[in-house]
């Protein structure tokens, strides 16, 4: 566990070091702010809530966090420096969750770098800030299901273009699962996984969480979610670490 | 007394290329092998696998009594490793990198802290110890690969290529650093560069299309050749294998 640290801890100083930390959080504070105030018509809905804050920051993660996981494994096996850390007396594991845990750390510093929203919304009116703050626990757990998604897939390759439209590409599929664009096609041609795929939605999963209703069995899911990925992420990473 | 390395049967299939074949050796405590053999002969798989980074199709490797596979942390603990290329993170300083390779050794606090600046004298790295690796030439950051190998003064080094990219100076120290710790360790040092095996190795073994083509002490294999030059019995014992595949 202190090597998983150790590890998270150079990752995180990583981020940081480059300008990839600032320009990953001014363009999602902007894109943040954009969509909740303009196209989620904050002040015209009269309300005192973070819906709109809410209602569009999956897709905001959907297209973000990718640029956060794209670099995890990718940049090492560019580097060579995956020769390094896998000589190195560090378990698979302890490697994969530290790499993990600093994208999540990196994600919730962004996620709390958006307060201003929230003494915002308290100084125009008296939200439920109960509601709000399950909000922002779902936002984590959900950032941790595609950061999971995202590393995984940065292990497969050294390229991290590639690896940033894959993990789109896969978080879009997750997210979208509940959607009647998804389950009407699934509906004709594939009925069983209609079911399957409602389960799997992200994004359904993370409305409870918007609603102010943390449920155990959501929290459970997003755990899973994110240990089934961690796991792929140490099997990719053992079978094609040399590659 | 056993040997700190010892290699069985080592094979590695790239698909129905075989690049490592059934490689076997020892190296015991105060010996300095030298593995030698032209570009693809397969020096760096071979090292790729006893460092445990390539699984082996065949054979087994361990490090002070450890099976790299079976009980990979273990001999992972035992082994300083430079990869080929000597890779380390740019955006670090040198200081800041050792550190971090001292923590995941396990040293914390003021051990720590003592470990890495035995590791910056040995190599020499102290002027440039606040220095971002991305800012130091080739032969500085071969340095900072070298030290975050023997920062933890492990019985078993095995460096890939440990003086490619110095100047004749440093080719020099990095000799001598080798020649200094020799007496309490088993080293291996991949290289093609032939003076360098007269000049720090007790042993040679030279491998050519994945096999060992010879193994003995630089002397007995100069006296291979009736000139005496170990460039020709290199060139001799690695020339034909290629030209027969």
């Amino acid at each position: 566990m202190r090597t998983a640290l150790t590890i998270a801890r150079r990752e995180l100083g990583g981020y940081f070091a480059t300008p990839v930390a600032w320009v990953f959080i001014v363009i999602f504070l902007l894109l943040q702010g954009a969509l909740t105030f303009n196209l989620g018509q904050f002040f015209d809905r009269n309300q005192a809530d973070l819906a709109p804050f809410f209602e569009f920051l999956p897709w905001v993660f959907v297209l973000l966090v990718p640029a956060i996981t794209m670099r995890l494994w990718a940049e090492e096996r560019r580097l060579g420096t995956i020769e390094l850390l896998l000589t190195l007396p560090v378990g698979r594991g302890a490697a994969v969750v530290g790499k993990f845990l600093a994208a999540w750390v990196f994600c919730a510093i962004a996620l709390a770098l958006t307060f201003p929203f929230v003494i915002t919304v308290n100084l125009l009116g008296s939200p439920d800030n109960g509601v709000i703050a399950a909000g922002y626990v779902g936002a984590l757990l959900l950032a941790g299901a595609f950061l999971a998604i995202g590393a995984a897939i940065s292990a497969l390759t050294k390229n991290q273009v590639i690896a940033f439209v894959l993990s789109v590409a896969v978080c879009f599929l997750f997210a979208a699962s509940s959607f009647p664009l998804v389950t009407d096609f699934l509906g004709r041609n594939a009925p069983v996984l209609v079911g399957i795929a409602g389960r799997l939605s992200v994004f359904a999963r993370f409305d409870t969480f918007t609603r102010g209703v943390i449920e155990a069995r959501d929290v459970i899911f997003f755990a899973s979610f994110i240990g089934f990925w961690l796991f792929v992420n140490t099997l990719v990473v053992e079978l094609r670490k040399a590659d | 007394m056993s040997a700190l390395i010892e290699i069985e049967g080592l094979t590695k299939r790239f698909g129905g290329f075989t690049a490592v074949d059934h490689v076997s050796f020892s190296v015991a405590r105060g010996e300095v092998l030298g593995f030698l053999g032209p570009n693809g002969a397969g020096k760096t798989t071979t090292m790729r696998m006893l460092a445990g980074f390539i699984t082996p199709s065949e054979g087994r490797a361990r490090i002070d009594g450890h099976d790299v596979q079976d009980d990979a942390l273990a001999a992972r603990r035992a082994l300083g490793f430079l990869p080929e290329g000597a890779p380390s993170y740019p955006e670090m300083t040198v200081e800041g990198f050792l550190r971090f390779i001292a923590s995941i050794r396990g040293y914390h606090g003021g051990e720590a802290s003592a470990r890495v600046e035995h590791a910056l004298g040995l190599t020499a790295l102290v002027p440039v110890r606040m220095q971002g690796i991305d800012t130091l030439s080739k032969g500085f950051r071969r340095r900072v690969g070298l030290a975050q190998a023997l920062l933890h003064d492990p019985p078993v080094l095995v460096l890939d290529e440990p003086t490619d990219g110095l100047d004749p100076n440093q080719k020099h120290e990095v000799r001598a650093l080798i020649t200094r710790m020799a007496p309490s360790k088993a080293i291996v040092i991949s290289t093609h560069i032939l003076e360098e095996v007269a000049a720090v190795c007790t042993r040679a073994i030279i491998i050519a299309a994945g096999r060992v083509v010879a193994d003995a002490t630089p002397a007995e294999l100069a006296r291979q050749h009736p000139s005496g030059e170990l460039e020709d019995v290199f060139r001799a014992l690695t020339a034909s294998p290629a030209k027969a595949a």
